[in-house]
């Protein structure tokens, strides 16, 4: 055990674009980064499909965990000797840092949906079950991988540890903030996180931040604020999801109505059957994924093989504002009105609502739900930051909502059949 | 059409008026573990079992008329209650949804207090455990709260209640 706990020889570096430098000094963490589920993480990108709307956006999570866990290892580095602060917390939490996402499928966001998964529940069992991570974390303790669950789990009991890694202001969202603005090329997500660190201290359940460094605080929430609206609601990043999402709908679809594919889609059976082992799930990644879409591009199904191809292709579906209180009556025309021209509404008609998408706004958690940000006055008290950040005041919790209807432009604008039908829907999407 | 919307409609109206954002989120958490089909994933924050993809769809319905929230002050915080409007009920009318006993179970839930649903949903996060680790974890990760023997005993008991509602 003394072993695990030590440090290595010398120091390991890995170059990083975002923070320059990681640095692993410890054999705990060097071990952990080493084990194939780990490495796993390499073939998953960050963003899902971002990458064909923001060409640069190929970063992986194996990038982004590297990178909360460096951010963790500075922010522990400044909290040492403070009061509050447990230095037998120190590997929990680098732990942690680096394996919060460890239960990321490919496109987890659309698999989640599509086949009832939890990455979430994954993190949790390849944590504590046969994994080679569980083995490493066994050897810093019997309890040791319980504990670096809990705390990606938010269960544990100093809530302080679970604070830097899951709050409204932590280790994963400063990481993947800046890093997201870099691969995708915008501006908006930088903000002085070096500041940030400097002004952080610990409390009995959170990290808070000196009144001092309020401006880099506004700074960060400005900075989610832009990335959420420039990066990851991009309507067509939106419209790849949709047409991804209904891949992997009709593909489980054609499979339990016992449907012959051209070569049996081994990797998705137990998916398909919700019955998925860990092996099985560990054995999927982006590039077997991207392997059945090029295949099914060639099946006889009509419908699987034309999404195949517009995700292939990025030929995606074009999208309208959609208003279901104002057009609630429209709706049910327009499922009609598909069906007539022969066009499947299940697969070419979508409703996607800004809270199909994972990101949050800021928020200054009124009413107990969520835990705001506190500043910390000279004076020792805690004030919410709302309260004395006009910027962060006027957009904290002040989400637009917004619904877009995704269909098949290029199908409804070829007038070879259909045509009175096709112009009648195009004349209830764009009036 | 916005079928997981509905569904958060139909509780509201069947509820009548629900009082708090968090009661609301224990109140759709716990009709979920008795397989109501509410569909928003859940993940432990500082006040037990939370859903920001709730928290979300509530503002959507807000924002589309569907909903109407209001706030109020109560003591050092803001509270909100929830109702049903006009054009919520007549998009539940298209919806054409099927949920049987939710009337029931609303009326019966919205009864409790946001602090006793708090507890329950907790205990039911944990329900893979046994029933002392359950207790333990309460006391480890609400330990503020302080909640006494007597009503953790109560709220074993509702969850027993509850599964005359179990889909």
């Amino acid at each position: 055990m003394s072993d695990i706990l030590g440090k290595l020889e010398e120091e390991k570096v890995f170059k990083d674009p975002v923070h320059r430098y990681i640095h692993v000094r410890d054999r705990l963490i060097w071990e952990l980064i080493g084990t194939r589920e780990f490495q796993r993480l390499r073939r998953i990108r960050q963003l899902g499909t971002t990458y064909l709307t923001f060409h640069g956006a190929e970063h992986t999570r194996f990038n982004h965990s590297l990178g909360v866990y460096e951010i963790m290892r500075r922010i522990i580095e400044n909290f040492n000797g403070r009061e509050h602060w447990d230095e037998n917390e120190r590997l929990v939490c680098l732990s942690a840092a680096l394996l919060h996402d460890i239960g990321h499928g490919p496109f987890s966001h659309s698999f989640e949906k599509v086949f009832n998964t939890d990455h979430e529940e994954w993190t949790r069992r390849i944590i504590l079950g046969s994994s080679e991570i569980n083995l490493v974390l066994r050897k810093a303790g019997s309890d040791f991988p319980e504990k670096v669950s809990n705390v990606i789990a938010k269960t544990y009991a100093n809530k302080l540890v679970v604070s830097l890694i899951s709050s409204q202001i932590d280790a994963d969202r400063m990481d993947y903030l800046q890093r997201d603005a870099y691969y995708t090329g915008v501006s908006y997500g930088h903000f002085d996180m070096e500041r940030i660190l400097r002004v952080m201290r610990p409390t009995e359940e959170q990290a808070v931040f000196k009144q001092s460094g309020m401006h880099a605080v506004e700074d960060y929430i400005m900075s989610r604020y832009q990335m959420y609206w420039q990066v990851y609601f991009h309507p067509v990043t939106r419209s790849a999801e949709v047409i991804l999402s209904k891949i992997l709908q009709r593909a489980k679809h054609l499979y339990q109505q016992n449907y012959q594919f051209k070569q049996a889609p081994v990797h998705f059976y137990s998916l398909f059957n919700e019955k998925l082992s860990l092996a099985d799930y560990l054995k999927l990644d982006e590039a077997i994924i991207m392997y059945y879409f090029q295949i099914w591009q060639d099946e006889e199904d009509r419908i699987l093989h034309d999404l195949c191809v517009r995700f292939n292709d990025r030929k995606l579906f074009k999208y309208v504002e959609f208003n279901p209180s104002k057009q609630m009556n429209d709706w049910p025309k327009l499922i009609d009105l598909f069906r007539q021209a022969n066009i499947d509404p299940e697969y070419y008609l979508v409703i996607d609502s800004s809270s199909d998408l994972p990101y949050d706004f800021y928020r200054p958690g009124e009413e107990e739900e969520r835990i705001p940000i506190f500043l910390l006055t000279p004076a020792g008290d805690l004030r919410e930051l709302s309260r004395e950040s006009d910027v962060v005041e006027a957009i904290s919790g002040k989400k637009r909502t917004d619904h877009k209807l995704y269909f098949p432009l290029d199908i409804l604008n070829d007038e070879t059949e259909y045509k009175d039908v096709k112009r009648q829907i195009k004349a209830l999407l764009f009036k | 059409m916005l079928n997981d919307h509905a569904k958060i409609m139909a509780l509201i109206r069947d509820a009548g008026e629900v009082i708090g954002r968090k009661k609301l989120q224990k109140m759709i958490y716990i009709a979920k573990k008795i397989n109501f089909p509410f569909q928003e994933r859940y993940n432990f924050h500082f006040y037990g079992p939370y859903s920001e993809e709730l928290t979300l769809r509530i503002e959507e319905m807000c924002n589309l008329g569907f909903v109407a929230e209001t706030k109020e002050k109560k003591g050092g915080y803001f509270q909100y209650r929830y109702v049903l409007t006009e054009a919520g009920s007549n998009f539940l009318e298209i919806s054409h949804l099927h949920m049987p006993k939710l009337k029931e179970f609303s009326l019966d839930i919205n009864e409790k207090s946001s602090r006793f649903l708090e507890l329950v949903s907790t205990l039911l996060y944990f329900d893979h455990l046994t029933q002392e680790e359950q207790i333990e974890k309460v006391h480890t990760l609400k330990g503020k709260l302080n909640y006494s023997e007597t009503e953790i005993s109560e709220a074993f008991d509702y969850i027993e209640q509850l599964k005359q509602f179990i889909q």
